[in-house]
């Protein structure tokens, strides 16, 4: 079977310092994956090199069985076929929520203002926000800036969403909100792969783990091998810590 | 007992913080007006010492004659106003241009890939000439030198090529602000915009610039004070503008009031224009909230 997302072998380093090592998984379609690890281990990195936000040094990303990381492809076509979430949202400050989302489809696919008037506001009730669209993202909660940051995403048609962390700066009674759009996602089919340390979550929607520490996978597996029963020390030690 | 103190507890509370609210406030307004009279009275107390101390400087009765001569301050200033009138022309067709090709060469010089390096250097090359330069230089030689090739009329004018000069040499100041105004948006941003797969330019366009120019505002309106009286070095070269005129008649009458005139017409631009400028910003900020 081809999977939606493969990486093999993936190694990025920033000057002498290693980013990831080796990196090599498998996403299927419609899976959610979760990158736990502690801070520095290398999850921003790879989810930014998924994205061709950042080159990757060697190793390939196959996205549907292309490898997208071939320096003769254009990014900007792919960047549009994979959605990514910051945990600062990183919203534009002078666009209202509405704005902010309408902006990339407007540029992009010069999709008719009447056309995606529709369907942004489709967007902003499907999660919502109906209420919160003229809103500039300063006068929005930690939460409702995040949402409208997914929507932005979302709103690009993505086959996959990646999301960084997107609960950490939030205050803990706003990280239900958030997650609960994540699982909202997922229900409705979309791929997601998540760097998260946000663990009853990942133990509960994860299909897989996969554990990384100092810019290598240590372990991967399904959620009940990896907080169950993991094998390697490294994992049991980090889990130990975090939960 | 515990009957009374629930009734007295809430009371005297309210009527606490009811006081000390009202309190604050009338000690505030006072506060202010003791000190707008303590700025009052110092200021009289030092224009006072300068209106009886400076008379008695041995030159003062020469200084009196020849800067503050009243008769000669009538008879030149309204055609000093009206000479002030070819600077605020040259001054208002060069600042748009210095707005925009300021704007050029920043983004020249933020041209990230490698094809467009010639851009890049380009960029810097420039900014290196025409900030090293004095503007007077700059005005002399492009002044002068250009119309000396002897194009046909009017494009040997010294008030163009004076004007040139003055935008070439602006344009590079202004760039420089512009890229500062880049450079301190948050990486982040540009992130966010090209992850949605917007391209370079668009980024720039959409993301970028709308939150550079603005907190460039205030940097770019002090360019525009000195370029307004940066337009009067232009009178070194040939247009009869303010500075010239005024010097025309300082020759003429053999007085120095007409300089003092023009430093009044000087005078009356920027500190409206400043005003102006912080109601424009104020204003943006209100309509955002
Ligand atoms: N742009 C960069 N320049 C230099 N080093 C970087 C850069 N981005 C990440 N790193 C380094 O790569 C390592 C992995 O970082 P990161 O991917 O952010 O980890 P995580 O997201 O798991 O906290 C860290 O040691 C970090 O300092
Ligand atoms: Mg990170």
């Amino acid at each position: 079977m081809t999977y939606k997302l493969q990486l093999l072998d993936v190694n990025k380093s920033f000057g002498s310092l290693e980013g990831c090592k080796g990196i090599s998984f498998n996403v299927a379609k419609g899976e959610l994956v979760c990158l736990i690890g502690s801070s520095g281990s290398g999850k921003s990195t790879l989810l930014r090199c998924i994205n061709l936000l950042e080159e990757v040094d060697a190793g390939q990303i196959l996205l549907d069985g292309e490898d997208i990381t071939d320096p003769d492809l254009d990014p900007l076509p792919i960047r549009r076929r994979i959605g990514i979430v910051f945990q600062s949202f990183n919203l534009f400050p002078h666009m209202n929520a509405m704005e902010n989302v309408m902006l990339a489809p407007r540029r992009v696919y010069k999709t008719p203002r009447a056309q995606l008037l529709t369907t942004t506001t489709a967007l902003f009730e499907r999660f919502g926000l109906a209420d919160r669209m003229k809103n500039y993202p300063d006068q929005l909660s930690g939460g409702q800036q995040q949402r409208v940051a997914i929507i932005r995403a979302l709103a690009m048609k993505p086959e996959i969403m990646l999301f960084d962390e997107v609960t950490s700066a939030l205050d803990p009674e706003l990280v239900g909100e958030v997650l609960d759009v994540l699982l909202q996602l997922k229900n409705e089919g979309m791929t997601l792969v998540l760097a998260t340390h946000e663990m009853g979550f990942a133990r509960k929607a994860a299909d897989n783990i996969c554990f990384l520490d100092q810019g290598v996978i240590v372990e991967s597996g399904p959620p009940e091998q990896i907080f169950d029963n993991p094998e390697q020390s490294r994992t049991r030690e980090f889990l130990s810590r975090v939960m | 007992m515990s009957v009374d103190t629930k009734k007295i507890s809430p009371a005297t509370s309210e009527t606490v913080a009811g006081y000390s609210k009202q309190a604050r406030q009338l000690r505030e307004a006072k506060m202010r007006k003791r000190s707008t009279l303590i700025a009052t009275f110092s200021t009289i107390a030092v224009f006072l010492a300068i209106y009886f101390l400076v008379p008695l400087a041995p030159g003062w009765e020469k200084v009196k004659q020849s800067f503050f001569n009243w008769e000669i301050f009538q008879k030149t200033f309204p055609t000093l106003l009206n000479a002030f009138l070819w600077d605020i022309a040259i001054f208002a067709w060069s600042a748009p241009i210095i707005a925009v090709w300021g704007l050029i060469i920043a983004l020249a010089r933020d041209a990230r890939s490698p094809a467009l390096f010639p851009l890049r250097l380009f960029g810097t090359i420039y900014n290196d000439i025409f900030r090293g330069v004095p503007v007077i230089l700059a005005i002399y030689l492009i002044g002068f030198g250009v119309p000396g090739l002897g194009l046909p009329r009017p494009w040997n004018s010294p008030y163009i090529w004076g004007t040139v000069a003055l935008v070439l040499t602006y344009s590079a100041y202004v760039s420089e602000i512009y890229r500062s105004g880049i450079e301190s948006i948050h990486e982040s941003q540009r992130a966010a915009a090209k992850s949605l797969g917007l391209n370079h330019w668009d980024v720039m366009r959409f993301v970028i610039l709308p939150q550079a120019l603005r907190r460039v505002v205030p940097a770019n309106m002090n360019m525009l004070i000195a370029l307004q009286k940066d337009v009067a070095l232009l009178s070194f070269i040939g247009p009869v503008e303010l500075l010239r005129q005024a010097g025309v008649f300082k020759s003429l009458f053999a007085n120095f009031t007409p300089y003092l005139g023009a430093s009044v017409i000087f005078l009356a631009v920027p500190i409206p224009a400043t005003r102006l400028a912080d109601a424009m910003m104020a204003r943006q900020d209100k309509q955002r909230r």
